[in-house]
Formats: structure tokens, C-alpha cells, sequence
């Protein structure tokens, strides 16, 4: 649970490591699933509107390339190909990828980490409970000073959760109870 | 560090004072408007660097002005105060910051660096730090935000297309990044692949019939229901800031207001996931103005890496400034529009050095975002178009018709929202927030399935809704006579009567524009963060829509009309529905929000068709002038005075004739006003005044009798200094003296040591006279951004006029309720 806590720390690490996957993802080499010729050719004569799909290069997009078989006789490939519209687009799947495995994972997470405060926190306080206000006029002495009594990563980690379960309960009270602020 | 201090205090003051007569345009070169600023750009921080004589100069200017005589005397004194106190100068939750203080900090700081910077290396490398630092903050700022916004984009579609069906093949294709390579889609069903299956497909093995209907309806609600459930809770236990769209409180920081974590860590980490969630709920709202929020929370934490800007909280505000531009480049991929968003709708103080970091802010957001491309066709947005039909000079009729419209919906729009949120902030109905969201959402949910087009995204509506029908079309809009005969001649012929595709889509749009009018209403507002820019585009877009095919309709059934005979004969393509749907977005779109210039600027990016700028500036203007028929205030001005934010808006102006004198605190049934004296008062007696009253700062003055005017000591800084004197100084009791004075006071030999404050005390206070018209004090506070200002009579002191005084006065006028302004 501890490394979760500071999580405003993950957001600040999250974003570079989202900036530098992509970049990577980016530089990566186009994975050849990742472009293609789209031609949209519309309703010409008797013969229906059809799309044609292919991957190749950006110079060779064009209806004569891509529309195979051609569906009209050769006399009419030049009025049909007119009509044709082709694209050529890119995309990268990895970048697609990698961004929905962050988010998902993001939230995961954070779902995880709200059923731990929802459900397991109450416990593990109620357990302590006789130690808990000790504890708490012990922080707010400290708490003007920053002296640097509480060093252990665990303590300082803990007195970090505290105070933003504080706030967050402050920022609670101002938006869903006294409606102050953003309604 | 008190002699700096004191001298800039001074070389301020001459800045101020000389301000009241207002026709020096120079005076304060920052809080005038832009034209004063290009006067003396050079004398700017950044371009500070390579002069070090004109920062030397003042230095030796304040040893000639003040004489040497001050330092010797007490030096064991200011040893104390060589460091300043930790803490003084910051702010308050919910207060308002004091511009023309932070900016004396900040030309102080400044001069420090620069006097300093010759002494070596390092700190002229420390210098060319700081001076880079504005353009590295908004440059991690732009990547930033480029990024969040490539993510959000990819996984709201992702997540959205969740809600019909799965991608078999890879997960983590959206429907249509599914069918990318597939061959087997037609030309008449686009996005039917085999990769893509529905749920119904998956769980009944059956793709059409009833029961697959009433499959994919339920799982639909389902999965609309779960969304909106997961992002209201995780709004609730992690950052209830989160919500809403957060312009109006953008608006009402960047004017000078502290909300303590609204721009935090968890509020950005919060807010980009639960934006996804409530967009891909299929809920009636849009992800732009959260983006706004989003972009603004990585400037704020960006800038706690530079002392620069963390310390300074006008110097943040630039930041946040640029921040908002970068935040609508990527939401509607329009970089200058985004500058100009910022600059007319949420930046109080806008100088052009801001204007050139908040143009860099846009380019490296765009920049990035366009480099991930998140919709696979090279561009920042969606609904991106591209138009080359000219228009006539007749149809700005309707164009101006479509203003009205979008300014009537704008005016019902506020007023029903107001009202609705005013409910839900007074009564009990707002104690259900998760309860409220997941109504909503089932009841968005179960109407919007069976109609196709509020079914799908509103993004991809908009983006159907602005398409022009050509022959490669093959949606119901353009289901056209003349193409489904297949007949050869339909491309000579584009102006063509309706099938019944297209009124079956009529009413299918006339039915989506009402359930779109109403829910949006109740929408804006819930517990989950949302925009109103996607959906009010919406609504403008389907009634803009409507309206075109209506004209197109006429003028081919009616082509012998003088009006169309002149430019639409027979089989020529006279009108084009989507650029009517354009049209009607912008003006819906001016209509709620009332922005004009940017609004325009940002439709035009989104087309990049020059010559559509004078039909949109037509019908946004007209949208605005409708609008502002039914009420002044836009709809996040009105969400700033709902919530009673201490906003000055620089845009409105004040036309009563009252003096300073009436609207100034104590009244005559008040008590005396709450002073200090500067040198007779004890530790406890301060503590007393200080804890008997809830005053934010303290006039001092010479002495009870006289009542002339030393400074101002803000109650904070007080509160901050005793604690810390009695911590670190020695032989500070509750009976020792204060004294505000340079010298310490005549006292009796046996008493306990004295404790100086000078160095909080503000020696230039901004003073009027009592009969000061408002309207010159109401001046003085927008264009310089004040805190609080003292009034004086005949020299003595008389009271105090605080931000929230001015506001609550103006209420008054305005016949408002004046404590509907919360805040100080």
C-alpha cells in the first residue's frame, strides 16, 4: 500500500514515462499493418460502390494500384478511377496499445486502492484505535516544524497519506455537504 | 534584505501613485493593456539579462537616496531578519492575492538575480536559468498536455465503442481502428467487420433480430450505468475537485483567487480518468472544457520545478495562462484559437510576453497530440472537414437565422441551468450526487439507444452532421433520390431531391435536438467532469443541419424564386447542408458561452475554409447580440456568480456614481475600524486583536490620536512572524513590545526584549480619499489587481475598501443579493 499513497507522485512520474512510451512507440518501425490505401469508389453504372483496401506505399496510392480486380472493362478504368477516392493513412497500434494498457491499468489501481480505503483502511484503524489519538496531537505538534522525527520512509509515508486524507476530506465537505464550490 | 525591501517598496509606490492620474499609460507597464506592454518589453526579465548596469544603478541610487546611517545601529536586530520568515507573503485557502505585492516580489527577486549575476558562473548560469524558466514551464507544460490529450482521446473511443462490442482480433482497437484492414467492409455498411463482434453477437450468437436489439440495448445501459458509477465514485473518494468543467473556477484563480489543491496532483490524475469514463458513459457532455482544466493542472504542478514561478503566485498565472491555450489547442486541435480563448475568455491579466508563451504552449500541445495522432486520419480532431463550395450572399438569412436560434438556446440554456444548479446547491436534492449521476445516465442511456444519432458519440455526430454529402457518402443524410436509382447522371446533378432516408433522418435529428436541449440542461453541473462546448456544437449543428436541408429542399423544388434563380439553377449545387451545420454549432456555441473572436477563430481551424469566416462571424455575432438580450453574463460568468467567486470582471463596467465613502467598511453602526499601532502595543494585546477579529489584515497607524496611516500587515503574515520570533529570537514574552517602527521605542530598563515587524509591514499601502467616485476605485482594483485599499481623510485614516466590499456594492446595484458573495 505504501508506494500507492503518494500517487500524486505516480502522476508526476506517469506523465513523462506516457511521453517517453509514446516516443518510443513513435520511433518504433511502422508495423506493416499501420498504413493503407483506402479507395472509396461510389455506385458507377451497373456496378455498385465498393471500398478497396490495401497496404501500399504512399506514392503507389492511387485507384490504379489498389482497385484489384478492376471491376469494369478496360475502356471505362478512366472515367471509373475518376470517380474513386483514395487515402492513403497511417496509424500506430502500438501507440493504441500501449496508451489503453496505461489507462486500464491506471484504473485499476486506483479502483484497488479505493476498495482498500473503503473497505480494508476502517479495519486496520479500528485495530489501533486507543494508539490513534496519541498519535494524532504528536502530528499536529510536528506538523509547523517538519522537525524530523518521523524519518522512516514508513512514518513519513503515512503522515503524507494523512494529511491529503485531510484535504480530500476538506475538498468533500466544500463541494458535497455546504455546496460552497461547484455546483 | 530589509533595505532592499524598503527601497522597492518605494520605487513601486512611485509606480502606483503616479498610476491614479491614469493618462501615464506607462506606469504599470503590467496591468495596462497590450499596447503599453510593447513600449518596454525590453525592460522584461527575459530580456534583462545582458544589461547588468541598469540593474547595478538602483542599488547605489537607494545608498545615496537613504543614507547609510539606518544599517549600523541595529544590526544584531536585522541578523534575524536576514532570511525571510518562512511562510510570509503566501496566501490563504480561498483568498485573494495581492497582484501588485506579488509583482513588487517578483521585480525584487529579479533585481536580486541580476545584481548578483557577475559574481560568477554559477550565478550568471542561475540567471540564464531563470530567465529560460518561463519557456520550459510552458514547454513541459504543452508536452504535457499534448500527451494527457492523445490519451484521453484514444481510450474515451475506445471506451466509448466498449458499449456496443469488442474488437476479437486486439482488445484495444476502438470499431473502427477494428475494421482499419479489413477488406470485407461495403461500400453501403462501412463499419461491419467480422474482427468487430456486438454483444449480442458474443453472448446470443446472433448479430440482427429482437432479441439481439434487446441484447445490445441492455448492454448498453449497462456499461453507460457502470461508467458514470465508477467516475462519480472515484470523483468522491479521491478529488471531489474533479467535477464539472472547471473554467469557472480557472476564470476566477487566473483573476487572483487561491483554491488550495484545485490544481493538484490528484485533481489532474483524477480528472483525465474520469473524463474518459464520463465521456465514454455516453452522458450529454464533452471533454474541451475539462481539457482546459487538465492542461491547467499540469502548468500549476509543472511550475513548482521552477522557484520562479512556484514562489510567485501572479508569476503561476502566467503559467496558467498559457496552460488554458495549450489545453483548447488540443481540444479542438486550433492552436491560435486556443491563444485567443485564453486571452478573451479565462485570462484576467494577459500581458504579450504571455501572449508569445501561451502561442509556444499551443504549438508544442498540437505538436505532440498530432504526432500520437489519436484518430487515425492526421488531424487533432475528429470532426475535422474540409469544404470548397462558395456560398451566397443570400444565404446569410439564414446563417443570421441560425444566430438567432443559437442566441435564444444560449439565454434558455443559462437561465434553466442556473436554476437547476441553484436547486441542487439549496436544497436537499443535492445530498444524492452519485444517485443524481447515475439517474441522469440511465435516462440518457435508455433514450438515446433508439435513435441512431444520439446513440453514437457526439463527436462522430457533429462529424456526420458537418460531412457534405458527396457521391462517397452512404449515410442516411444523403440518401438522395438520384443515387439510389444508380443512375449515371448523379454527379453532374448534385442538388437532388430528398429520398425518404433523409426524412426519416429529419425526424430522427428533430427528435435528438429536443432530448439533447433537455438533458443537456440537467448534464452540466453533475458530480462528474464535463464540458458544454461538444454539446451545445451539437445542438447547433443538428439544428444547422436541419436548416440546410430545409433550404436545399426549397431551392430545388422552388428554383424559379428570384432569390434562387440567380445562383442555383437546375443541377447546380447551391447549398451545403454542412456548412449550415457549422454555422448553427458556432452560434450555439456563442450563444452559451458568449465568445466571439476565438469562436470564430477556432470554427475556422476546424475547417480551414477561408471564405466561411464572414457567415460564422455573422451568425456568432448575432448569437451574441440574442443572447445578450436575455442576460449579460455568459454561462461560466454565471456559474462565477452562483458560487459567489470573488470575480472582478474586467468586462463589465460600472456606471453608478457613489463614493468611496459609502461603500467603505466600518459603516457608521459599525464598530471602529480594527488598527494597530506602531509602536505601542504588546505581543498579547496583538494576539488579542487578532484572535477577537476575523479582519485579513490590519491598518497601522502612528498612533491612536493622530490616526495617520504608517502601512498595512496582513493578518497572516502576523500570525506567521510572532510564532516564529517566539521560536527562534530569545526573551519574546507575551508583554513584549511590537514596534513597526526602523528604531526600537524609549522603554522602561526592566522590560522584556522588543520584537520588530517591520519587514511584514507593507509601507505602501494603496490609499484613496474618501470621495474617490467608485468607478475610479472600481477601476483601480480590476486594472491592478488589489487585495484591499485604505481610505483616508484629511490624511487620517477612515476605513477599508476589500475586493469583496466592490463586489458585494456592485450586487447591490445590480439588486443582487450582496451575501451571495462567499469568499474574501
Amino acid at each position: 500500500m505504501s508506494w500507492w499513497k503518494g500517487s500524486g507522485f505516480s502522476v508526476m512520474t506517469l506523465i513523462p514515462i506516457i511521453i517517453i512510451l509514446e516516443a518510443v512507440v513513435l520511433s518504433e518501425s511502422k508495423n506493416f499493418q499501420d498504413v493503407r490505401c483506402k479507395c472509396i469508389c461510389p455506385p458507377y453504372r451497373n456496378f455498385s460502390g465498393h471500398i478497396y483496401n490495401r497496404n501500399v506505399s504512399q506514392k503507389d496510392c492511387n485507384c490504379l494500384h489498389v482497385v484489384e480486380p478492376m471491376p469494369v472493362p478496360g475502356h471505362d478504368v478512366e472515367a471509373y478511377c475518376l470517380l474513386c477516392e483514395c487515402k492513403y493513412e497511417e496509424r500506430s497500434s502500438n501507440t493504441i496499445k500501449v496508451t489503453i494498457i496505461i489507462y486500464l491499468s491506471v484504473v485499476g489501481g486506483l479502483l484497488l486502492y479505493m476498495l482498500f480505503l473503503l473497505l480494508v483502511d476502517p479495519l486496520i484503524r479500528k485495530r489501533d484505535l486507543y494508539t490513534q489519538p496519541l498519535h494524532n496531537e504528536e502530528e499536529a505538534e510536528e506538523l509547523p516544524s517538519q522537525v524530523d522525527r518521523s524519518n522512516t520512509m514508513l512514518e513519513r509515508v503515512e503522515g503524507a497519506q494523512q494529511r491529503w486524507k485531510k484535504q480530500v476530506q476538506e475538498q468533500r465537505k466544500t463541494v458535497f455537504d455546504r455546496h460552497k464550490m461547484l455546483s | 534584505m530589509e533595505s532592499e525591501q524598503l527601497y522597492s517598496r518605494g520605487y513601486c509606490r512611485t509606480g502606483y501613485s503616479s498610476y491614479n492620474s491614469i493618462t501615464s499609460a506607462s506606469s504599470d507597464e503590467e496591468l495596462l493593456d497590450s499596447a503599453g506592454a510593447t513600449m518596454d518589453f525590453h525592460t522584461t526579465e527575459d530580456d534583462n539579462l545582458l544589461d547588468g548596469d541598469a540593474a547595478s544603478s538602483p542599488g547605489s541610487n537607494y545608498v545615496m537616496s537613504n543614507g547609510g546611517g539606518v544599517a549600523s545601529s541595529s544590526t544584531h536586530l536585522l541578523d534575524f531578519l536576514e532570511e525571510p520568515i518562512p511562510g510570509v507573503g503566501t496566501y490563504d485557502d480561498f483568498h485573494t492575492i495581492d497582484w501588485v505585492r506579488e509583482k513588487c516580489k517578483d521585480r525584487e527577486r529579479h533585481r536580486k538575480i541580476n545584481s548578483k549575476k557577475k559574481d560568477s558562473p554559477w550565478e550568471f548560469s542561475k540567471s540564464l536559468y531563470d530567465a529560460w524558466s518561463g519557456w520550459l514551464v510552458v514547454t513541459l507544460t504543452g508536452l504535457a498536455s499534448g500527451a494527457l490529450a492523445g490519451l484521453i482521446d484514444i481510450a474515451a473511443d475506445w471506451l466509448n465503442d466498449l458499449k456496443e462490442g469488442v474488437c476479437l482480433s486486439a482488445m484495444w482497437f476502438n470499431h473502427e481502428q477494428c475494421c482499419w484492414t479489413s477488406n470485407e467492409t461495403t461500400f453501403a455498411e462501412r463499419d461491419k467487420c467480422p474482427q468487430w463482434k456486438s454483444w449480442a453477437e458474443l453472448i446470443l450468437g446472433q448479430a440482427e433480430g429482437p432479441g439481439s436489439y434487446i441484447m445490445n440495448y441492455f448492454m448498453y445501459i449497462y456499461w453507460a450505468l457502470s461508467f458514470a458509477f465508477l467516475a462519480v465514485c472515484l470523483v468522491k473518494v479521491f478529488a471531489p475537485y474533479a467535477c464539472g468543467s472547471g473554467i469557472p473556477e480557472i476564470k476566477t484563480i487566473l483573476s487572483g483567487f487561491i483554491i488550495r489543491g484545485y490544481l493538484g496532483k490528484w485533481t489532474l490524475l483524477i480528472k483525465t480518468v474520469t473524463l474518459v469514463l464520463a465521456v465514454a458513459s455516453g452522458l450529454s457532455l464533452g471533454k474541451e472544457g475539462p481539457l482546459v482544466h487538465v492542461a491547467c493542472c499540469c502548468g500549476n504542478i509543472f511550475s513548482y520545478l521552477f522557484p520562479k514561478y512556484s514562489k510567485n503566485e501572479a508569476k503561476k498565472r502566467e503559467v496558467l495562462s498559457a496552460a488554458s491555450a495549450a489545453g483548447v489547442s488540443v481540444a479542438f486541435g486550433a492552436p491560435i484559437g486556443g491563444v485567443l480563448f485564453s486571452l478573451e475568455e479565462v485570462s484576467y491579466y494577459f500581458p504579450l510576453k504571455t501572449l508569445w508563451r501561451s502561442f509556444f504552449a499551443a504549438l508544442v500541445a498540437a505538436f505532440v497530440l498530432r504526432s500520437i495522432n489519436p484518430f487515425g486520419n492526421s488531424r487533432l480532431v475528429l470532426f475535422y472537414v474540409e469544404y470548397h463550395t462558395p456560398w451566397y450572399l443570400f444565404e446569410l438569412l439564414p446563417f443570421i437565422l441560425l444566430g438567432v436560434f443559437g442566441g435564444l438556446w444560449g439565454a434558455f440554456f443559462i437561465r434553466a441551468n442556473i436554476a437547476w444548479c441553484r436547486r441542487r446547491k439549496s436544497t436537499r436534492f443535492g445530498k444524492y450526487p452519485v444517485l443524481e449521476v447515475i439517474l441522469v445516465a440511465a435516462v440518457t442511456a435508455v433514450v438515446a439507444f433508439p435513435n441512431p444519432y444520439t446513440r453514437k458519440n457526439t463527436s462522430e455526430l457533429i462529424k456526420e452532421l458537418f460531412t457534405d454529402c458527396g457521391p462517397l457518402e452512404s449515410s442516411q443524410l444523403c440518401q438522395y433520390r438520384s443515387q439510389m436509382n444508380g443512375s449515371k447522371a448523379f454527379s453532374e446533378t448534385p442538388s437532388r431531391p430528398a429520398a425518404p432516408g433523409v426524412y426519416a433522418a429529419m425526424w430522427q435529428l428533430c427528435l435528438a435536438l429536443l432530448f439533447k436541449i433537455v438533458i443537456t440542461i440537467f448534464t452540466f453541473g453533475l458530480k462528474v467532469p464535463s464540458g458544454l462546448f461538444i454539446p451545445s456544437m451539437a445542438i447547433g449543428a443538428i439544428a444547422g443541419r436541419i436548416v440546410g436541408i430545409a433550404m436545399e429542399q426549397l431551392a430545388y423544388y422552388h428554383h424559379d424564386w428570384f432569390i434562387f434563380k440567380e445562383w442555383c439553377e437546375v443541377g447546380a449545387d447551391c447549398i451545403t447542408p454542412g456548412l449550415y451545420a457549422m454555422v448553427g454549432a458556432a452560434a450555439c456555441l456563442g450563444g452559451v458561452t458568449r465568445m466571439t473572436v476565438s469562436l470564430v477563430v477556432i470554427v475556422f481551424e476546424l475547417t480551414g475554409g477561408l471564405e466561411y469566416i464572414v457567415p460564422l462571424m455573422a451568425a456568432v455575432m448575432t448569437s451574441k447580440w440574442v443572447g445578450d438580450a436575455f442576460g449579460r453574463a455568459g454561462i461560466y460568468e454565471s456559474h462565477i456568480r452562483l458560487n459567489g467567486y470573488p470575480f472582478l470582471d474586467a468586462k463589465e463596467e460600472f456606471t453608478h456614481t457613489t463614493l468611496a465613502r459609502e461603500v467603505m467598511r466600518p459603516r457608521r453602526s459599525d464598530p471602529p475600524l480594527a488598527v494597530l499601532t506602531q509602536d505601542d502595543l504588546s505581543v498579547e494585546e496583538l494576539q488579542a486583536v487578532i484572535s477577537e477579529t476575523s479582519y485579513n489584515g490590519f491598518p497601522v497607524i502612528v498612533s491612536k490620536e493622530s490616526q495617520r496611516l504608517v502601512g498595512f500587515a496582513l493578518r497572516r503574515d502576523i500570525t506567521i512572524a510572532i510564532e516564529n520570533a517566539r521560536r527562534k529570537q530569545e526573551g519574546i514574552v507575551l508583554a513584549s513590545r511590537v514596534y513597526f517602527t526602523q528604531h526600537a521605542p524609549t522603554l522602561p530598563a526592566d522590560s522584556p526584549r522588543p520584537l520588530k515587524l517591520r519587514s511584514i509591514l507593507d509601507m505602501s499601502p494603496f490609499t484613496v480619499t474618501d470621495h474617490t467616485p467608485m468607478e475610479i476605485v472600481v477601476d483601480i482594483f480590476r486594472k491592478l489587481g488589489l487585495r484591499q485599499c485604505l481610505v483616508t481623510h484629511n490624511g487620517r485614516l477612515l476605513g477599508i475598501i476589500t475586493k469583496k466590499d466592490i463586489l458585494r456594492h456592485m450586487a447591490q446595484m445590480a439588486n443582487q443579493d450582496p451575501e451571495s458573495i462567499m469568499f474574501n
